[in-house]
């Protein structure tokens, strides 16, 4: 075997796998465990809670479901912008321009009329919405040569002045604005959900088939291949006559179409009104489940339903233990960091060994 | 605002730009060397804190801008580490820090949360003589001494970049770091001290933020976004020091248009207003950049997706 195969290093294997998620896990544990100490809070009771408070009880539960299913969708979009090498941070925004677009179509129905055609024209609205945001992004990217990553936050702030335009200005609630966001929704152009857990199975099975058609499409088709190839020799594409810029567009647009759609979820399963927080930050928390899951398809569900675990369980800690619920963000980064390093040992190790 | 000072208001202006002044300083330190810190934001957040609460518990201010400059130097070290081995995982590493020190922050900040008595205040120093100078003195020369230090620094990094052999090295490994090993420097050690170098000045700026600029502590705090301004302005710009401290006025004057002249923009809710320089700042520099790689006619290479050194 040749000594700078990755699989000398046992990287490939099932144990290879288990190992690196074991040390990444201990390694964040670690981290966290001495910023939570530096705290005053005790870390193992504030872990306990964390995992209390997300599957503690089928409510919380169902709380982890409505968090998964947005994180989950805007994952899967992002494997497609990271294939060909984009950095889509405009995410954020494309999940409030997604919900903004099927708000305005519900607008049109508000008296719930055609609920049933209003919900799939409102669904394909928020892919319109947030395809449409994204590719601005995408378009000054391929013609200027700017960096994706400040056009993704300068958009990101402004759709987030549009939201507050909208919640203070046109769609203002009847009797006056209000923070709380715009009028709510007619309750029959809410998603239908369980009563007991708060889950929506039509949100359960776009998201699973959404990972399922990135699976195909990433790993089964010319298509994905052909993003593969260009992130990794963009000059190899050029001589082979392939438009790269239309390439691109493409993976950004279908990246801003699934965060738009996880905004129509919000709003029509969570929301139910456009609110300052419609996106909820779920767009940099897919953007950590990416990282986190090293760009593996089979990998995301299970990483976003642990991210969506820590966001919910930490949300119950100022009430528990009156402990500030950032420790969310710190045992995420931890654990994005930790996978980082890990990859990073073992490239390193890779291109020191001699042949 | 009652009346309209014009002098008063270019002061606030220079006082409001001094934070981002440091961080842009500080950012092209790092970027020339080829190292993009864009961890930034979250850095100038954690700074702003370790100098709040390291100053409320010691009172002194020396004390706690020393702590924020060494907890941005030590960001930085993170950042300057993964940058060595991987293109990818320094985009990767530089967003996963921006939040994660930002979620740092806040949670370790949280018993400083509000404090406003008991905690040493940065006094104006009026420069002797220069002061006294009808209006220049007003607007440049009546300030703490965070403002003094942060153009004395852009000044001093600019003349060190452009002006001496330190500054050659810095840039030959940042345009060719081949090039720079084949001349016997080392391109690791010189991004790692550059990148150090930057988190230092990234610190001096959070605390000037929570000790001067907009004292205080809080979730959110009002530094929050001047991270990525900085950066958008070092990066957008092309390390140009003297077009990025233009730019960190630019964005004061917006801020302070915003928030203390409401009235003259009655249409506009107060909330849109406050966040509206964000995006027309970003969007300034983009439309800049533009204008700058159309005239260049080609695609400027950024160190953001340079190979890394083997």
């Amino acid at each position: 075997m040749v000594k700078y195969d990755p699989e000398y290093f046992g990287m490939n294997s099932i144990t290879g796998k288990i190992r690196n998620a074991v040390i990444t896990v201990l390694l964040a544990s670690a981290v966290t465990t001495i910023v939570t100490v530096m705290a005053g809070a005790p870390a193992f009771d504030t872990y306990m809670k964390i995992i209390k408070g997300a599957l503690g009880s089928a409510t919380t539960t169902g709380l982890v479901i409505q968090s998964w299913i947005p994180v989950t969708l805007c994952a899967c979009g992002l494997l497609f912008s990271f294939r060909i090498g984009l950095w889509n941070i405009g995410v954020e925004g494309q999940i409030a321009m997604g919900a903004i677009a099927a708000s305005a179509v519900f607008r049109m129905d508000s008296g719930a009329d055609l609920a049933m055609a209003s919900m799939i024209a409102a669904a394909m609205a928020s892919v319109a919405g947030g395809a449409g945001w994204a590719f601005v992004s995408g378009w000054i990217r391929v013609k200027s040569g700017v960096n994706e990553i400040f056009t993704g936050l300068a958009m990101n702030f402004m759709v987030h002045g549009l939201v507050l335009w909208l919640i203070f200005g046109p769609w203002k609630k009847s009797g006056g604005p209000s923070m709380n966001g715009t009028e709510i929704l007619h309750k029959d152009l809410w998603l239908p959900f369980s009563d007991s857990c708060g889950i929506s199975p039509a949100g359960i099975a776009v998201t699973l088939a959404a990972v399922v058609f990135t699976a195909v499409i990433t790993g089964y088709t010319k298509a994905g291949l052909r993003l593969e190839a260009m992130r990794t020799s963009p000059y190899a594409a050029h001589m082979y006559k392939i438009n790269i810029s239309s390439y691109m567009l493409t993976a950004i647009m279908i990246s801003g179409g699934f965060a738009g759609l996880a905004g129509f979820f919000q709003l029509s399963g969570i929301c139910h009104s456009i609110t300052p927080s419609i996106s909820g930050n779920y767009g940099y928390l897919a953007l950590f489940v990416v990282l986190f899951s090293n760009f593996n398809i089979r990998v995301v569900p299970f990483a976003a339903f642990l991210f969506a675990c820590i966001n919910t369980g930490a949300a119950q800690l100022p009430l528990t233990m009156k402990i500030d619920p950032s420790i969310a963000g710190v045992i995420q980064g931890c654990l994005v960091i930790s996978t980082i390093a890990v990859q990073t040992w073992y490239s390193r190790k890779i291109n020191k060994v001699k042949v | 605002m009652n009346g309209f000072d014009i002098s008063l208001l270019l002061s606030m202006v220079v006082a409001g730009a001094a934070p981002i002044i440091l961080a842009a300083t500080g950012e092209t330190i790092s970027e020339k060397s080829g190292v993009t810190n864009l961890s930034l934001d979250g850095t100038i957040i954690l700074s702003a804190m370790v100098a709040f609460a390291v100053t409320s518990h010691t009172d002194s201010l020396l004390t706690g801008f020393a702590a924020a400059s060494a907890a941005g130097a030590a960001v930085s070290t993170v950042t300057a580490f993964f940058s060595s081995y991987s293109a990818q995982s320094r985009i990767a590493i530089g967003f996963a820090l921006a939040f994660m020190t930002r979620d740092l922050a806040y949670f370790i900040g949280t018993p400083y949360a509000g404090i406003k008595e008991g905690i040493p205040r940065i006094h104006n120093f009026p420069v002797p003589y220069l002061g006294d100078i009808p209006y220049i003195g007003k607007i440049f020369f009546n300030h703490d001494i965070t403002v003094y230090i942060s153009l004395a620094a852009a000044f001093t990094v600019w003349i060190l970049i452009w002006k001496t052999g330190t500054g050659l090295k810095i840039r030959a490994v940042g345009e060719n770091p081949e090039a720079a090993i084949a001349r016997g420097l080392n391109p690791v050690l010189i991004r790692f001290c550059c990148s150090v170098c930057g988190g230092f000045f990234a610190g001096l700026a959070g605390a000037s933020f929570s000790l001067a600029a907009k004292a205080g502590w809080g979730q959110p705090q009002g530094c929050e976004g001047s991270g990525w301004i900085a950066l958008a302005l070092v990066v957008l710009g092309g390390g140009n020091l003297s077009g990025a401290t233009a730019g960190a006025f630019l964005f004061s004057f917006l801020q302070i248009i915003c928030s203390g002249f409401q009235d003259w923009f009655p249409g506009i809710p107060a909330h849109i207003l406050k966040i509206s320089p964000f995006p027309l700042m970003i969007f300034t520099l983009i439309t800049i950049n533009i204008v700058i790689n159309l005239k260049k006619g080609s695609i400027k290479n950024h160190c953001l997706f340079a190979p890394p050194l083997r």
